[in-house]
C-alpha cells in the first residue's frame, strides 16, 4: 500500500508504540514454542520436574539429543530417530526430484503445447490438490500390497510422486505460462523440436520455479505424516512417524527433554531450508497453498 | 509476490496488440508453425506433447479417479478385515450414522474448523494490517510468525502437547509465578481436548494467512486510496470500507486453503490429543485411519472417507465457483 499513506510514518506516536509492542508481543508468542522446545531438550530431567517451562537450562547437556538421536524407544525398538531419519531422507530425495522433473514437463505441454481439451485436462489434473487422502489410501494400500511394495521407501516415494504430481504441475505450469508464446514459436518456426525447445529455452529460465518447487515438495514430503504411518510399515517408516510413537510412548516415565529433542531433529531439515531460501518456500506457499 | 488465483484454468496474460504478419499468439487455435520440409518432425510435434502427458493423464485417472470409485464401491460392500467386492447397499453408511463415535468426531471437526478457521482469519488478518504499516525490521517479523509453517503438524503437536501439560507445563509456570489457583487442563479434559488443538493449530497456521494477506494487500490500488484519503476519510474506514473488501480474492483462497487443512487434519490430532481422552478429541480422519486399519472395519472406513469427500466437496466447490464467478465479473 501507499507509502505516503501513514503521515506519522517514523515519528514516535501513541499509535505507532501500540503497534510496536503488539507485533513484538505476537512475535514472542510465536517464538515460545521454540524456545521452550530448545532449553527443554537441553535441561535435565530433575530441572524439568523442578523448574519452569520458561526456565533457562542451569547446566545444559546433550544428553538428551544423543538419546533421541540413537538409543530412544519408537513403540518397540529402541534405537533412537536416526534409522527414521534416513528413511525420510533416502524417501525424499527421490520423491522431490522426480515429482519435479514430470512437474516440470507437464506444465510445459499445459503452458506452451496446448491442445484440444487441454483445459479439461489441466482442470481434472488439479482435482488431485484438493482431495483428502483418505480418500484414496484403502486402495492404494491394497495396491501396494500387491506389487510388494507395501512398507518400503520405494512405495513411499511412489506414492509420493504420485500425489505430489498435481501440485508440481500447477507451480510449473503457472510459471511457464509467462514465458512469451512468441519465444517459443520462433523456435519452432527455426525447427526447434519438443524436446529441443524444452531443453534450450525453457530449462534454462527455469531455476527459480524449481527451487519453489523443491522446497515446496520437500516440506510437503518430510512432514507427512499420513502415508507415512500407513504405507511406511516397520522398516520404512518416516521420522515423523517415528516421533509420533516416540511422543506417545506411554511405557515409563516421560522424558520430555528427549521429546523435545526428537521434535527439533525431525524439523531440523526443513527449518534449515526456511532459514536459507525462506523466500522460495514463502513463494510455493502462496503459490499453491492448497495442499497445506 | 503476488495472489494470484489458485486455481484457474485461464491464461493470465495482458491482452498483446497483435504483430503485424504473425498469428496471434495467444489464439490456442492457430496452427504450430511447422519445420521446414520435415513431416516427421510436424508429427512428432502434435504427438510428443500427449505422450509426455499420457503418464500424468494415466496415473491421475487410476490413483485419483479411479482409487475415489475403488472406495466409493469398498463402502457398498460387507468388507471387514479384508475387501469384499459383493455389493451391499448403504449398510455401512447406516453403521456409521448409528455410531455415537462418528458423530463425535463429525461435531469436533465442526468445532475444530470453525475455531480454527476464525482465529486464523481474525489473527493473519490484524497481522497483516498491522505489518503493512511501514514497520521497521518487518522482513524479521514476517520470517517470525511464518516460520511454524515449515513445521510438520507432528513436531507442533508434540511442542504443545508439552507446552499444555497439566502440571508441568503452563498450568506449573503459573503457579511458580503466584497464580496457585490457575488451572489449564483442557489436554485431559474430555470436554476442553479438541480446544486445545485449535490452539495448537492456529499457532501453525495463522502467520500463513498472515502472508496471505500482506501479499494482497501490497496489490491493493494506491490511487484509489490516495482518493479516499484527500476526501478525507480515516485510516480505520479506509481498510473497513475499500481495503477489505478489496480483498475479496485472497479470503477465497484462505477459506480454501484453510478448511481444507482443517478437514483432512490429521497429524496433528494424533500427536497432541491421539483423538483422547477416550474418543472425545476424534475427528474423522483419526475415525477413518483407526477403523481401517486398526479395527478391521475396512467397509466402515471406507464409507467414513467417502464423507469425508463429501464434506471437502461441499465446502470446496461453492467457494471455487464464487471465486471463479468474481473473477470472472472483474472481481
Amino acid at each position: 500500500m501507499a507509502a505516503d499513506l501513514h503521515l506519522e510514518g517514523g515519528r514516535v506516536t501513541p499509535g505507532r508504540i501500540f503497534i510496536y509492542t503488539l507485533l513484538v508481543l505476537v512475535a514472542l508468542y510465536y517464538l515460545a514454542p521454540l524456545y521452550v522446545m530448545l532449553t527443554t531438550s537441553v535441561k535435565t530431567l530433575d530441572q524439568i520436574r523442578e523448574g519452569n517451562l520458561l526456565d533457562f537450562p542451569l547446566s545444559p547437556t546433550t544428553a538428551a539429543w544423543a538419546k533421541a538421536w540413537s538409543t530412544a524407544c519408537t513403540g518397540v525398538r529402541c534405537e533412537g530417530l536416526a534409522p527414521y531419519f534416513w528413511n525420510s531422507v533416502q524417501m525424499v530425495i527421490p520423491a522431490v526430484l522426480i515429482s519435479s522433473l514430470i512437474g516440470s514437463l507437464n506444465g510445459y505441454v499445459l503452458a506452451h503445447w496446448r491442445f484440444p481439451g487441454h483445459n479439461v485436462v489441466f482442470t481434472a489434473l488439479m482435482v488431485g490438490c484438493f482431495i483428502p487422502f483418505q480418500v484414496v489410501i484403502l486402495p492404494m494400500a491394497r495396491l501396494l500390497g500387491m506389487a510388494d511394495l507395501a512398507n518400503t521407501t520405494t512405495g513411499l516415494v511412489l506414492v509420493h510422486i504420485i500425489y505430489g504430481i498435481a501440485f508440481t504441475t500447477l507451480f510449473f505450469r503457472n510459471y511457464y505460462v509467462t514465458v512469451p508464446d512468441e519465444l517459443v514459436n520462433a523456435a519452432r518456426i527455426d525447427g526447434a523440436g519438443f524436446f529441443t525447445i524444452y531443453r534450450r529455452i525453457i530449462f534454462p529460465l527455469s531455476l527459480p520455479i524449481f527451487m519453489v518447487c523443491f522446497i515446496w515438495q520437500f516440506t510437503q514430503i518430510w512432514n507427512d505424516f499420513l502415508f507415512g504411518v500407513v504405507f511406511g510399515g516397520a522398516d520404512a517408516q518416516p521420522v515423523t512417524v517415528a516421533l509420533n510413537n516416540l511422543v506417545n510412548t506411554s511405557t515409563g516415565v516421560t522424558e520430555y527433554n528427549v521429546n523435545m529433542a526428537a521434535a527439533i531433529i525431525a524439523a531440523l531439515p526443513t527449518l534449515a531450508i526456511y532459514l536459507v531460501a525462506g523466500k522460495y518456500f514463502v513463494r510455493g506457499l502462496t503459490a499453491g497453498a492448497v495442499k497445506g | 509476490m503476488s495472489v494470484t488465483p489458485l486455481f484457474s484454468a485461464r491464461r493470465p496474460r495482458a491482452p498483446a496488440a497483435p504483430v503485424a504478419g504473425k498469428p496471434a499468439a495467444n489464439d490456442s487455435s492457430a496452427k504450430p508453425p511447422v519445420r521446414p520440409g520435415s513431416r516427421l518432425g510436424a508429427l512428432a510435434d502434435a504427438w510428443l506433447p500427449r505422450l509426455v502427458l499420457s503418464p500424468t493423464i494415466i496415473a491421475s485417472l487410476v490413483f485419483v479417479y479411479g482409487f475415489i470409485a475403488l472406495t466409493a464401491y469398498l463402502s457398498l460392500t460387507e468388507s471387514r478385515m479384508m475387501p469384499n467386492f459383493e455389493f451391499a447397499g448403504f449398510g455401512q453408511y447406516e453403521r456409521l450414522f448409528d455410531l455415537e463415535r462418528w458423530w463425535v468426531a463429525a461435531a469436533n471437526l465442526g468445532i475444530f474448523g470453525g475455531l480454527f478457521i476464525l482465529f486464523c482469519l481474525a489473527i493473519g488478518l490484524s497481522m497483516a494490517i498491522l505489518l503493512d504499516q511501514r514497520i521497521r525490521h518487518e522482513g524479521a517479523l514476517r520470517a517470525i510468525y511464518l516460520y511454524p509453517m515449515a513445521l510438520s503438524f507432528i513436531v507442533t503437536g508434540a511442542a504443545w502437547k508439552w507446552i499444555l501439560n497439566p502440571g508441568l507445563g503452563l498450568e506449573k509456570m503459573m503457579h511458580d509465578w503466584g497464580f496457585t489457583n490457575f488451572t489449564f487442563d483442557w489436554l485431559v479434559d474430555p470436554d476442553m481436548a479438541i480446544y486445545t488443538v485449535v490452539i495448537a493449530g492456529v499457532w501453525q497456521s495463522s502467520g500463513f494467512v498472515m502472508a496471505l494477506f500482506l501479499a494482497g494487500l501490497r496489490g491493493v490500488d494506491d490511487s484509489i486510496i490516495k482518493a479516499a484519503m484527500v476526501d478525507g476519510a480515516s485510516l480505520p474506514t479506509i481498510y473497513r470500507r475499500i481495503v477489505i473488501p478489496s480483498l475479496r480474492p485472497v479470503f477465497f483462497s484462505v477459506l480454501l486453503v484453510l478448511s481444507h487443512i482443517a478437514i483432512k487434519s490429521f497429524d496433528l490430532v494424533m500427536a497432541l490429543t491421539a483423538g483422547g481422552p477416550g474418543t472425545s478429541s476424534d475427528v474423522p480422519a483419526i475415525f477413518m485411519y483407526q477403523f481401517s486399519f486398526t479395527r478391521g472395519q475396512l467397509g466402515l472406513g471406507a464409507a467414513s472417507a467417502m464423507m469425508m469427500l463429501a464434506t471437502v466437496l461441499a465446502v470446496l466447490v461453492p467457494l471455487m465457483y464464487l471465486e471463479t464467478k468474481g473473477a470472472r465479473h472483474g472481481r
